[in-house]
């Protein structure tokens, strides 16, 4: 029997998955309150009904109702019925040029986070926030498992990023005490904003340079300490720059960043960092990575590998404290902090060193993880810490380490159709 | 000058908690080539054990079961709270850096920063939010020497941690066990060959090192009274530097880069707004390690074959 259920589901193909995913989302929007509130729910579960069950354990079996009937089981139908048309519009797709291919994936599976997000502010919120923590994350991906180092300084390029992009956003379209009155009209806010992002990711890039030249003549332990000094810096000097209101924090971003805007910068950014690790300075890193002196006998020029890497890195770090600036709509000097830098660490280490599926897999899981047990307050910090140390002891590099990201194996039919056959 | 000589004092008393803390981790690192990054975490139990045990101590004095006078009260306080937060450090040995002996080193530095968080939180759960106030168990007395003030408690906290060293060093030099230690040290590969345990060995240092931490929270609830949850984590980290400043494994040089640390934040709050403090003790200790790479007593970096 389970078997018998996992071969079956075995055979559906990504697209089955967008599309079964899909058909829940827009289900939940047609169904899901009259359902929730004659289960005796006050409103559609945010998320899948955890917050619910931590809240109210009286009302854990209506909720695990509402998510079977809402979720499980719909979804499960529609994907085990669908898998000889799934398998043949998939193949169908393949044969089209990749880029299409892709963009229709993309746009589907926009689709179902869009569906599904519009039910309320909250699960948006979760969603950005998610989004960004992917970015973040395999940003530092390059660096720690990729590079090998143990680099403690995202938290500063992440801040580098949001407070440039901050400070150019309010400065241009927003009438404010500290930075005047608006250059712009703000009509043109979502045309220059990823002008601002770039200008963050650069200024990210610019103060890894700080950590990448030590690290031509050093490694590890000293390294850590010289980003993590690198990162203490950055905090301290915002705390006491009076033109973005020192450790008051930066506040009144103009709403830009919404949820196609997000999307869309974090699919060029797995995209790139995706095409960066699989090319020949990829490559490098990795050789850079298990022993340092064997690749410089093999050509590979030890300097410009690591200065690109921590750039390309730090980069992306920037744009997604920028876009992080954005959603919150309000920064701070301490949010860039130790704290984070637990966080960051504990997706990368979670999901696994040396992947980009591994990086996906930790942002997402830990972020939805610390959102759904949100209501245990404090412990919420004891029961992942334990999860991540179990992790940790079982597999030690995390749990989809080592594992290409290829894209033409993820969207392939899963099943041979006759045509092909 | 006056003034001069009084920030001296100041230093050296922040000086000593950050020597006693960055021995725990260079101790832990010569062995095991790796830091304890609950370290911070396990100087602030130790701070709260250290507040349980001088409670009761003075709950048993005050009954009248027991007098006992407040300088006794603070010794015994010390070695209860040495004794029994070096089991933290072996429990913290025994959960997050066993199992993870052959795991890539970055992954016990997770474990480590997570059983710190699980400390800070389980401390949180316990006692709140609310902080809790050490109790004076000696009254400070201001002696005034040509203008400076120096407190009995700064002299106090400065020789014990001096004395301290200068204990584990002879430890190291002359014991039995120091001897494994520095052969471990050297050689983790072959030493466990000659019989010495590599698992004993490292639960030994965890032990030595928390002790030394404890004896820091204690010294640090005498100075300043006040203890949060959290209180670890910024002392910690910087203690951390102050290893690896000072050179990774090295003894003299943590203590060394511990006291430089202190005095290195205490004169740029006086020189200039202390709001700058942290930007421009961390710029120092990155030009240092720019031109210095290694620390003051470690081993250069090349990137040679290593088994």
């Amino acid at each position: 029997m389970h078997r018998k259920i996992r071969a079956s589901f075995s055979q559906i193909p990504l697209l089955g998955w967008l599309f079964g995913a899909l058909i829940v989302a827009v289900l939940e929007r047609l169904v899901g309150n009259p359902l929730a509130l004659a289960l005796g729910l006050r409103k559609i579960p945010a998320l899948f009904g955890f917050l619910i069950m931590l809240k109210k354990p009286v009302l854990i079996p209506n909720a695990i109702l509402y998510v079977l009937l809402i979720y499980v089981i719909p979804a499960g139908i529609a994907m085990r019925f669908c898998i000889p048309l799934a398998n043949r519009l998939a193949a169908g797709l393949f044969r089209f040029p990749r880029g299409i291919t892709v963009a229709f994936y993309l746009a589907l599976l926009y689709a179902v986070l869009h569906v599904w997000g519009e039910v309320s502010d909250y699960r948006i919120l979760v969603l950005k926030l998610t989004l960004i923590a992917i970015m973040v994350t395999l940003s530092l991906n390059v660096i720690n498992g990729y590079m090998g180092e143990f680099s403690c300084s995202h938290p500063g390029f992440m801040a580098l990023g949001a407070y440039c992009a901050s400070v150019f956003t309010v400065g241009l379209f927003v009438n404010d005490r500290f930075f005047g009155d608006a250059f712009l009209p703000p009509a043109l806010g979502p045309f220059l904003f990823p002008v601002a992002l770039v200008l963050g990711g650069f200024l990210a890039s610019f103060g890894a340079l700080a950590v990448a030249i030590p690290s031509f003549r050093t490694r590890g332990d000293y390294l850590a300490i010289i980003s993590l000094a690198f990162m203490f810096i950055v905090k301290s000097l915002l705390e006491n720059l009076e033109f973005v209101r020192g450790p008051r924090g930066l506040s009144g971003q103009p709403d830009l960043a919404n949820l196609p805007t997000v999307f869309l910068w974090t699919v060029i950014c797995v995209w790139s960092i995706n095409n960066f690790v699989r090319s020949t300075i990829g490559k490098a890193l990795n050789a850079v990575r298990d022993n340092e002196m064997a690749a410089d006998a093999m050509t590979v020029d030890t300097r410009r590998t690591k200065i690109v890497a921590f750039l390309f890195s730090a980069f992306w770090a920037g744009v997604a404290g920028g876009l992080f600036a954005h959603v919150l709509r309000y920064v701070n000097p301490s949010t860039f902090g130790i704290q984070k830098l637990a966080e960051v660490l504990a997706m990368v280490y979670f999901g696994g060193l040396n992947s980009v599926y591994g990086s996906i897999v930790g942002a997402v899981s830990i972020s939805l993880l610390g959102e759904a047990l949100r209501p245990l307050e404090i412990f919420k910090w004891i029961i992942i810490p334990l999860l991540l140390i179990l992790v940790m002891i079982y597999r030690p590099t995390g749990l989809v380490a080592f594992r290409e990201f290829d894209v033409t194996n993820l969207i392939k039919p899963k099943q041979r159709s006759d045509e092909e056959g | 000058m006056v003034n001069f000589f009084q920030n001296f004092i100041n230093a050296l008393q922040w000086g000593s908690f950050y020597a006693l803390i960055a021995l725990g981790y260079s101790m832990v690192y010569s062995i095991l080539m790796l830091f304890n990054f609950a370290h911070g975490d396990i100087f602030m139990v130790g701070s709260y054990i250290g507040f349980g045990v001088s409670v009761a101590l003075i709950a048993v004095a005050s009954s009248g079961i027991l007098a006992m006078p407040n300088w006794l009260i603070l010794v015994l306080t010390i070695l209860i709270s040495m004794f029994l937060t070096s089991f933290v450090g072996i429990i913290v040995e025994r959960v997050g850096y066993r199992p993870l002996r052959n795991a890539p080193r970055a992954s016990a530095a997770i474990t480590g920063l997570m059983i710190g968080i699980i400390l800070e939180t389980g401390n949180l759960a316990l006692f709140g939010a609310r902080r809790v106030s050490f109790p004076s168990l000696i009254e400070t007395v201001t002696y005034n020497v040509g203008g400076v003030f120096v407190t009995n408690k700064k002299i106090m906290i400065v020789l014990v941690s001096l004395l301290l060293t200068l204990a584990l060093h002879q430890f190291v030099r002359r014991t039995k066990w120091g001897m494994a230690m520095r052969a471990m040290a050297f050689d983790f590969a072959v030493v466990p060959l000659m019989g010495v345990s590599l698992n004993t060995m490292a639960a030994l240092t965890f032990a030595l090192g928390s002790a030394l931490a404890a004896v820091a929270g204690v010294l640090f609830g005498v100075a300043y009274p006040v203890l949060d949850p959290y209180m670890g984590i910024l002392i910690g980290w910087k203690a951390f530097v102050a290893a690896i400043l000072g050179g990774r494994g090295s003894i003299l040089g943590a203590t060394l880069a511990g006291f430089l640390l202190g005095f290195t934040e205490i004169f740029v709050a006086t020189i200039f707004p202390s709001t700058l403090r942290d930007l421009i003790a961390y710029s120092i200790i990155l030009l240092i390690l720019t031109f210095r790479p290694h620390g003051f007593f470690g081993e250069p970096y090349s990137a040679r074959l290593r088994l």
